[in-house]
């Protein structure tokens, strides 16, 4: 066995040092903060995958009833929208319908997940000093995996829909993607406010219930009356859900208008979610 | 401080250990660590509205370490013992980075481990495989390393198949054996250790015994807070007695552990030593 002088001339002990010192303006160093959270990105794949593991998403039937439950969802939704409207039903409008509402799905559950993530992992909290920033976020990429089945369960409706299938039905990729990091940015400021309010998420199911109904999921913008249209900008997930229909649905490429203010969005609610749980991390330990 | 002034203590044995600079494994200078908190177990947004009408305030401010400098060398044991809220939880979290000090500096050279609660087991419904999986990579190992120390780690706990069943089929002892497992497990240079050798039966805590001095014989620093005395007389080499936040003796282990069992007013019996 080794000697401590041994070790030490050897620079064992120099290959790992941490300086503690307080913080300034209530943040950590940032640049080291991000390259601590990169280096620990196992850890939310990981969570996020044993997650998915323990609610028995890895068996034959875990799988279908992924696929069966938003799908149930969605006829659901349709067979009432066809009812209120009075409207025979069409697959474009349930195309429509089920793009939409999986999208919305994949924002709402990262925020109602992510907001239970800081207390959920109170234990580990207290136990390990590592980027909490890591529990959101893995609650974001659970969703983004529950969510990707679906697309599978929309791909069948759009071709049966007899929807075209062009080359613009890609700008779905960075508008989706758009998608996932306002969700990242909302579910890391709900899950430090979750810390300080413990019934949050008791608001939150309603909540997110009405901007189910404010959003283009069960309508489309082309149904508003001229003079609403432009309280329709008050909803930051307006401009990526109609962008979507656009080039998914119809395979028409989106305005520049909704992508940059789809992206616009994203950014805002990372930089302000993001600096917002940051700048509360450190009190976690002592408040849970 | 006036309460140990009050007592018959001879005078503070402050001594500076006779090593360089580079040989310290942790070095502690004038910290000081105030954090704010509720009252209220689990506060509430309906709660904070009802206040509100009343206008009470609930958050507290804390001061749970005050100017408190000390420096440990490589391979040595130092023992924290003091009474419930002494700050010695919260002086330990500070070393691990958990809480950011408010004031002061920190200096820790190595790879640390910590069982500072039982942070594995967090997921209750994951197995305890998978919880040893998650706290490792949270600590910052690689899954490679992981997969390496998997076996030892699920072999000291000694738990067979309950390795992979959910962990909340676990009873307290089990969960209490498997986080002590992971955090000696992984090979740290410095081991942060709160109150875990109260954990499992008898025969248990006497395999964890072993295992720390078989660290502390590989050159590991170990930081314990205990309030087993017995336990940090064996195995500590030094011992920092904390009192409200402030370091009120450090020393040779039975000096201090005598000067603060004069302090609480307690008898030599296996009793006390055992558990004050």
């Amino acid at each position: 066995m080794s000697t401590i002088a041994e070790r030490r001339d050897a620079g064992e002990f120099a290959s790992e040092v941490h300086v503690y010192e307080p913080h300034k303006v209530g943040l950590p160093p940032l640049g080291a903060y991000l390259t601590q959270l990169w280096g620990r990105r196992e850890f939310a794949v990981e969570l996020a995958r044993s997650d998915l593991r323990s609610k028995h998403y890895n068996t034959a039937f875990g799988q279908i009833w992924l696929i069966l439950n938003p799908l149930l969802l969605g006829l659901v939704y349709f067979a009432l929208v066809q009812i209120i409207g009075r409207r025979g039903g069409s697959m474009a409008a349930l195309a429509h319908l089920l793009l939409a509402l999986f999208t919305f799905r994949l924002v709402s559950t990262s925020i109602s997940q992510g907001a239970r993530s800081v207390v959920g992992g109170g234990r580990l909290i207290l136990n390990t000093a590592f980027p909490r920033t890591l529990l959101p976020l893995s609650s974001v990429l659970t969703c983004f995996m529950l969510f990707l089945p679906t697309l599978g369960v929309y791909a069948i409706v759009h071709v049966a829909a007899g929807l075209p299938v062009r080359p613009e039905i890609l700008w779905g990729i960075p508008i989706i993607a758009t998608m996932v990091v306002f969700a990242a940015g909302v579910a890391m400021f709900v899950a430090a406010v979750q810390v300080y309010f413990r019934d949050l998420t008791s608001f939150l199911r309603y909540m997110l219930r009405i901007w189910l109904y404010l959003s283009p999921i069960l309508w489309v913008a082309a149904q508003v009356p001229e003079k609403y249209k432009p309280l329709l900008y008050l909803n930051p997930l307006y401009p990526p859900l109609t962008a979507l229909s656009e080039a998914v649905n119809l395979g028409i490429t989106p305005p520049a208008r909704l992508l940059l203010l789809s992206f616009a969005w994203a950014v805002a609610a990372l930089v302000v979610g993001g600096l917002f749980f940051i700048s509360r991390e450190r009190e976690f330990a002592v408040r849970l | 401080m006036s309460l140990l002034s009050a007592s018959s203590n001879p005078a503070p044995a402050i001594a500076e250990p006779p090593v360089p600079a580079t040989d310290w494994a942790v070095k502690v200078e004038h910290l000081v660590l105030t954090y704010k908190t509720t009252i209220e177990k689990k506060p509430t947004f309906k709660k904070a509205l009802v206040r509100l009408g009343r206008r009470q305030r609930i958050v507290r401010e804390i001061q749970a370490v005050r100017d408190v400098s000390f420096e440990t060398p490589h391979g040595a044991v130092l023992g924290i013992i003091g009474v419930n809220g002494a700050g010695k939880s919260t002086l330990m979290r500070t070393v691990a980075g958990i809480l950011p000090p408010t004031s002061g500096r920190i200096e820790v050279h190595g790879r640390v481990s910590t069982l500072l609660a039982l942070g594995v087991g967090f997921k209750g419904d994951m197995s305890g495989r998978e919880n040893v999986v998650l706290g490792g990579l949270a600590a910052g190992l690689t899954k490679e390393q992981l997969a390496q120390k998997y076996d030892e780690i699920a072999e000291f706990a000694e738990l067979g198949d309950f390795m992979d069943m959910p962990m909340r089929t676990y009873s307290s002892g089990m969960f209490g054996r498997l986080a002590f497992s992971v955090a000696v497990n992984m090979e740290p240079d410095i081991l942060l250790i709160d109150e875990a050798l109260s954990v499992g039966d008898a025969r248990f805590r006497e395999k964890s015994f072993e295992k720390m001095r078989e660290l502390c014989s590989s050159s590991s620093t170990i930081l314990l807070v205990s309030h087993g005395l017995n336990a940090i007389r064996k195995l500590a080499d030094e011992v920092l007695w904390l009192h409200q936040g402030e370091i009120a003796m450090r020393g040779e282990a039975t000096e201090v552990i005598q000067a603060y069992k004069r302090f609480l007013d307690v008898r030599e019996s296996d009793i006390a030593d055992d558990d004050v």
